[in-house]
């Protein structure tokens, strides 16, 4: 099977439905002449025209380019170059495009996507690495994309643009030169998981990097005698909870990996989500989450933070008995 | 085709219609808060009655009169006011946040600023689809002071789209003068940006209409957004429970007597040559209006509560 680029899925899907339908357009800071600060849109604009174009530093213009041409005709795919400046777009975001059709009474739809370059790993310091899914994490009528392979960013970002509802789509930068199984190619419904790794011992779900680094642990813990089963959720809004509920009523046991900070995040969600609705199957159930603190520049630090491979095997073994 | 008496009869219904919500309001039957329109009426039918079929029109949480001057179902419009199941939302919005895509109400905004946003979104869409139409955006002096504010005039500058900003200047962010807490005149800020600007009296809606059916066609013909400021005035207060204590010492008083409803009175007859009892009988249409829309209304039914509601467009997923 050929392998894709992360970044190259991210560009092909984009690509493509800009090319499938005229009333897609993407535009940003930076993304058109220079095609993008993490260089997923180089040559897009000369493909495109007018359909992709550069804007000035003003995210809260941006979101209101991106929703009130929504309601009026458009797809727009908005890009906010760093998860961080998403609070910049929150307004719009929660207030206006969220709840367009459920308070318009089915009016209408507000077909938008704003891509997000989000996580860590990469020395940006506190402001230029977080995870905003939990932040938007209560918002009715928002779904939030995650991908974690690059056969599935393509499927995931074709979902995204064709749906009817506001679509906030997180590429986590340590992914961009992740290469994998190109796939079908064709669009991956939104909401739905995948058992990327399949077990008996343990479910872990997780997304993004962190599947990676899950499937890293699996693989050291089955040396260990221990067969983890690894759920990549793929959409963090709305969860697919019959998909870990299916999973864990074989392996008894669950944990959730969250690269965010462990309070407020969706790991808990999740766990409370399962645990009212399988609690009878459960041996365990817990959490693997950041520490309730900014995050830190300094690389020993840094590397410390973040819930790693080994961080995972480790926790395993303990609840486990190992 | 609009004449002077047709808006006169749009100022008259905002007008009253803004009283029956005041007197239901203070029955209980209007719930939660309300941002009155009332004084500002030139400002929305001078505006509204020029658009063309296809224009969008993005309102501020006062936006009772945009509403109405768009020609939003007056009666569907207090359905939703009163939460019933008719109203033009089916009670889901309320006040501060009808949408009304029919009539080209692509919302009300409750946030300050918001308009500008969604309306320069909606000219970045007819721009790119080469639709002949404008969008307006209304919002008052306050937003001056927003960051939508600066970065909406300069991205709609830059692509020339068409869009009518339209600064309704009514002296007052809430509670506070806007003079107190604004540096230099807001009419400069756009002008900075070489966006075409002009200042009208907002409370002759002769004057409103003149100014707005230019400024339409100045932005409908590619030239890039222009920015109008309304100088208006609210004769009541900002919310339901504002007594309006900031008010200077007889300054609503000398507004009232340039009250947009009696101004249009006085230019209808000294000037374009109806009777006064041509006018009277508009007052007295719209009452009977207001009656029966009061009345049907309050027999409207409510939404069902043990109704399913989906989250997303399209299904679960």
């Amino acid at each position: 099977m050929s392998e894709i680029e992360f970044r190259r899925a991210i560009f092909e899907a984009l690509d493509e439905e800009l090319a499938r339908d005229p009333a897609v357009v993407h535009f940003g800071e930076d993304i058109a002449a220079a095609g993008g600060v993490f260089a997923v849109t180089k040559g897009l604009a000369e493909r495109h025209g007018e359909r992709v174009f550069d804007t000035p530093i003003s995210e809260l213009a941006l979101i209101g380019a991106a929703y009130g041409s929504a309601i009026n005709g458009l797809r727009p795919v908005l890009e906010i170059m760093f998860g961080d400046f998403l609070p910049l777009v929150m307004d719009g975001v929660i207030n206006q495009a969220a709840k367009f059709w459920y308070v318009s009474n089915g009016q209408g739809t507000c077909p938008l996507v704003i891509r997000s370059a989000v996580g860590g790993g990469v020395r940006f310091g506190a402001i230029h690495s977080q995870m905003p899914a939990p932040w938007f994490q209560n918002v009715p009528g928002l779904k939030i994309v995650a991908p974690a392979l690059p056969g599935d960013a393509k499927g995931l970002l074709l979902s995204a643009i064709r749906d009817d509802n506001p679509v906030l789509f997180l590429e986590h930068k340590h992914l961009y030169g992740v290469k994998g199984p190109a796939g079908t190619g064709e669009a991956i419904p939104l909401g739905v998981a995948a058992v990327v790794r399949a077990g008996s011992d343990l479910t872990i779900a997780t997304a993004m990097k962190s599947v990676h680094e899950a499937l890293a642990a699996a693989d050291e813990l089955a040396g260990d005698g221990i067969d983890c089963e690894v759920i990549d959720l793929r959409t963090l809004r709305p969860f697919d909870v019959p998909a870990v509920v299916q999973s864990v009523e074989r392996t008894g046991r669950l944990l959730v990996v969250e690269e965010a900070p462990r309070t407020g995040g969706w790991a808990g969600e999740l766990v409370a989500e399962v645990a009212e609705r399988a609690i009878g199957s459960l041996d365990d159930i817990w959490r693997l989450a950041t520490p309730d603190h900014p995050i830190p520049f300094s690389p020993p630090l840094e590397d410390a933070f973040f819930v790693n491979a080994q961080a995972i095997a480790a926790s395993v073994r303990s609840r486990l008995g190992r | 085709m609009t004449d002077g008496l047709d808006l006169y009869r749009g100022m008259r219904l905002i007008r009253r219609f803004e009283d029956a919500v005041q007197a239901l309001f203070q029955k209980g039957e209007v719930h939660g808060t309300t941002h009155l329109y009332s004084g500002q009426e030139a400002s929305a039918v001078g505006v509204c009655s020029s658009l063309a079929a296809g224009d969008r029109v993005a309102a501020t949480y006062r936006g009772h009169g945009h509403a109405l001057a768009l020609g939003v179902s007056p009666q569907g419009f207090m359905d939703e006011l009163l939460g019933r199941a008719t109203g033009v939302c089916g009670g889901r919005a309320g006040s501060m946040n009808v949408i009304d895509l029919e009539h080209g109400l692509m919302g009300c905004y409750g946030i300050v600023g918001g308009t500008m946003a969604a309306a320069t979104g909606a000219a970045l869409a007819f721009s790119l689809r080469r639709q002949p139409n404008v969008a307006v955006a209304f919002f008052g002096d306050g937003t001056s002071n927003q960051a939508y504010f600066a970065e909406c005039l300069n991205f709609a500058a830059i692509r020339s789209l068409p869009v009518v900003f339209c600064c309704e200047n009514n002296l007052y962010m809430e509670y506070t003068p806007t003079e107190t807490v604004t540096a230099g005149a807001i009419a400069d800020r756009p002008r900075a940006l070489g966006i075409a600007t002009e200042i009208v009296d907002g409370n002759d809606v002769f004057a409103v209409r003149q100014a707005a059916a230019s400024a339409l066609e100045l932005a409908r013909s590619g030239s890039g957004p222009v920015f109008l400021e309304i100088l208006t005035y609210r004769i009541v207060g900002h919310s339901r429970s504002d007594p309006g204590a900031y008010r200077k010492p007889g300054e609503l008083d000398e507004w009232k007597k340039r009250d947009p409803l009696l101004l249009a009175r006085r230019a209808l007859v000294d000037e374009h040559g109806f009777d006064e009892a041509e006018v009277d009988r508009i007052d007295a249409e719209v009452e009977r209006q207001m009656e029966t829309i009061v009345e049907n209304a309050l027999a409207a039914p409510w939404p069902d509560p043990s109704l399913p509601v989906e989250q997303f467009a399209g299904g679960a997923r």
